[in-house]
């Protein structure tokens, strides 16, 4: 659309910012260093998410802890006690914990940020800002629950005495992240088709529920034959999951099943990228 | 010499237009995958419009509603796309197409003035050195930490307009902001926009408040249909669309009585400044003045306007009802009548009819017709409703807003919502 550049003014004078307003042809730019420039902004739409959330819930925080402990306690008793689900060797509780974990944060991210444009209808047809930012801060929402939620997942783990080995807990951070852009990469191609198709907004939560069960939650990915374990790996989630679980409990690695995920959401993210740009154009004229 | 901060050239914007269907369900592209939808009607809401503005340069920008300003607005702000043509801007721009957009109710006023900058492209140092002044002009110091749903509109306003004022950019582009609140804020609004043409900032100003397109602009363009059909010194561009706006109907087709000896001559609409109008707020007032020239005494005619909307009449005024006539129509004349506090919808068009009978009250003076329209402007938020949809259902409810009130009972709690929040 436009690409504010700095050119060099006459001398002795500062450069002048240019913004030059067409029609934009090609798809391939996709002005990822604007998201930088606006970067504020990106901040306190965060802030505002996670601010206006705690404000409005009466339980507030406890819904982050009670989501996932009620989960817990519910799946334990079924698929732990009464259906006998296999759990690694690993008491079942934890183990069932140690993977809603991972599964909240992307399920919290993936519902807000599908949504995130419809809901900043506003801002986006009296404001000109890169509309990436919008589902990118609706991603980043569910961080402060995750971090409690984890508080949760360290006393479960005192209390079983169970303790990672030092050096693989540093991936953690790294599989947080990547959960994080599995969310984004989902999101931001929903977000787009919402604002033109808003039958989206229905299949959201449809979605979310047949990927949970797709992924290695409520179970353990060896359930899975050795020889599809590494296709498996198509669901992303289940990379994070098992990845989480090797970090903070231990057992083995999840080698190439982590592979196929991280070149999954590189292709959904950077096609959901292009699809976003192209979309982009329109969405002030559309939403 | 002049420096250029905007260059539009052959800048146009085409829409399509539909039945009223903005998003498409995916069903129906999944039960038809290959059948194209039938190609589209299109309009072009902006067309070939070509203009340079001066650095330091204040420009006007008027028109009728539908005359492309906004879109013009959108597309120097990158909101959305131009179909065709290009333009360039020199320098860094800030836009003001709305007054608060972002405001979160359930967030402090604090909280609220870095949301709101942020939007508006401050970055968050610059908005922490101006907070003490933004909260000053905003004179909301005592409530600053209290949620601005508790907010009366006025401070809500005030508050939005303090954030937006203290934008800093080279160019500043302004959509009819000021059309809003009472008029002491008014007054500090055009007050403060006078600053910042002081100081040598370029600003791209719409409005259909000409008193302040005349004060405050340079210049004026006069846009029609999409394209820019006069600018100029504002006085002039003013004068031209004043006089091209159908208030004024300089007799183009001869409003005659049916006997042909009481003419009206002219039909003008004022707003309660006595100035010429056609676009009104919600709770206005409006004047119908009728210019008359009687060739022959007519003894107490008993003569009606009546306002409808497109769902029908809405109101009225009738000699017949309230038994108030002219003595006698003679020679040339003027028959004023004023609606108070009419709160019609924003984004609404208005018709007024007019029709009369002679002074026994049936024998017909002037058979009913049709002698003005006129428009209601304003967002929802003016009219006091925050539904997410509001300013798009507008158009489409009801004409006449009527304090209302809901009320939730549950075997608990008793909840009173009085609406509009004004």
């Amino acid at each position: 659309m436009s690409q504010p550049t700095a050119i060099e003014a006459p001398a002795g004078r500062q450069p002048a910012v240019v913004t030059r307003i067409a029609p934009s042809h090609g798809w391939l730019d996709l002005r990822l260093r604007q998201i930088w420039d606006y970067r504020d902004l990106l901040y306190f739409l965060v802030w505002r998410d996670i601010k206006v959330r705690y404000k409005q819930t009466v339980l507030g925080a406890m819904w982050a802890i009670l989501q996932p402990v009620l989960t817990m306690v519910v799946f334990s008793i079924f698929f732990g006690k009464l259906a006998g689900v296999k759990s690694d060797a690993l008491p079942y509780p934890i183990f069932v914990f140690c993977g809603l974990l991972p599964w909240q944060l992307f399920a919290y991210a993936l519902n807000e940020s599908g949504n995130s444009l419809v809901t900043n209808r506003a801002l986006i047809t009296k404001v000109y800002f890169p509309r990436l930012i919008i589902p990118i801060a609706a991603v980043l929402g569910g961080v402060p629950d995750f971090a409690i939620a984890f508080l949760v997942m360290v006393l479960l783990m005192l209390l079983y005495g169970i303790f990672p080995t030092g050096w693989i807990l540093l991936t953690l951070p790294a599989l947080v992240v990547f959960a994080l852009i599995t969310a984004l990469a989902v999101g931001v191609w929903l977000s787009a088709l919402n604002v033109e198709y808003r039958d989206v907004r229905y299949t959201i939560p449809f979605l979310t529920q047949i990927w949970f069960f797709a992924t290695p939650i409520a179970y353990p990915s060896s359930l899975l034959p050795e020889s599809v374990r590494a296709i498996y790996g198509i669901n992303p989630m289940a990379g994070v999951v098992d990845g989480f679980r090797w970090a903070l409990l231990g057992g083995s690695p999840p080698g190439p099943l982590l592979g196929v995920s991280i070149i999954t959401v590189v292709v959904v993210l950077v096609t959901g990228l292009i699809y976003f740009r192209r979309m982009e154009r329109t969405f002030a004229d559309v939403i | 010499m002049s420096e250029v901060a905007i260059r539009v050239e052959n800048l146009g914007k085409q829409y399509r237009l539909g039945p009223r269907e903005r998003y498409k369900a995916l069903r129906d592209v999944l039960a038809n995958p290959f059948r194209r939808s039938p190609p589209a009607e299109t309009f072009w809401a902006l067309r070939d419009v070509s203009f340079e503005v001066q650095r330091g340069e204040v420009v006007g920008v008027i028109g009728r509603n539908g005359a492309g300003k906004s879109t013009l607005l959108k597309i120097l702000s990158q909101i959305t796309e131009p179909t065709t043509g290009s333009a360039e801007i020199h320098g860094r721009v800030g836009s003001l197409l709305e007054v608060g957009t972002g405001f979160h109710p359930e967030l402090t006023g604090r909280e609220n003035i870095f949301l709101n900058g942020a939007i508006l492209g401050m970055r968050k140092k610059e908005i922490e050195s101006k907070f003490d002044e933004i909260v000053a002009f905003a004179e909301v110091e005592k409530f600053i930490d209290t949620p601005v749903k508790h907010y009366s509109s006025g401070m809500r306003m005030r508050l939005a307009f303090a954030v937006a004022a203290h934008l800093e950019p080279e160019i500043l582009l302004v959509d009819e902001v000021l059309a809003v609140g009472d008029a002491s804020f008014q007054k500090k609004c055009l007050g403060k926009m006078g600053d910042v043409a002081k100081q040598g900032r370029t600003v791209l100003f719409v409005s259909h408040n000409m008193g302040a397109i005349e004060v405050l602009c340079h210049r004026a363009f006069l846009l029609e249909e999409g394209k820019l059909f006069a600018e100029g010194p504002p006085k002039p561009v003013i004068q031209q669309y004043l006089a091209s706006l159908p208030c004024i109907t300089d007799a183009p087709k001869k409003l005659q009585s049916v006997d042909r000896e009481v003419e009206i001559e002219a039909v003008i609409l004022r707003s309660a400044d006595g100035q010429p109008a056609n676009v009104f707020s919600p709770g206005e007032s409006i004047t119908i003045e009728l210019l008359y020239h009687a060739k022959r005494p007519v003894a107490r005619p008993a003569l009606w306007v009546v306002i409808s909307s497109r769902w029908g009449a809405i109101c009225g005024a009738d000699m017949l009802l309230d038994d108030c006539r002219p003595e006698r129509l003679d020679g040339r004349g003027l028959i004023r009548c004023t609606f108070h506090n009419l709160r019609l919808m924003p984004h609404q068009t208005f018709v007024i009819r007019l029709g009369g009978y002679a002074a026994d009250g049936h024998t017909l003076l002037f058979p009913s017709t049709e002698i003005a329209h006129f428009q209601v402007e304003g967002s929802a938020r003016d009219a006091g409703y925050s539904g997410a949809m509001a300013d798009s259902l507008l158009e489409r409810f009801a004409p006449v807003i009527v304090p209302y009130q809901w009320e939730f009972e549950t075997a608990r709690s008793n909840k009173q919502i009085t609406l509009p929040r004004k």
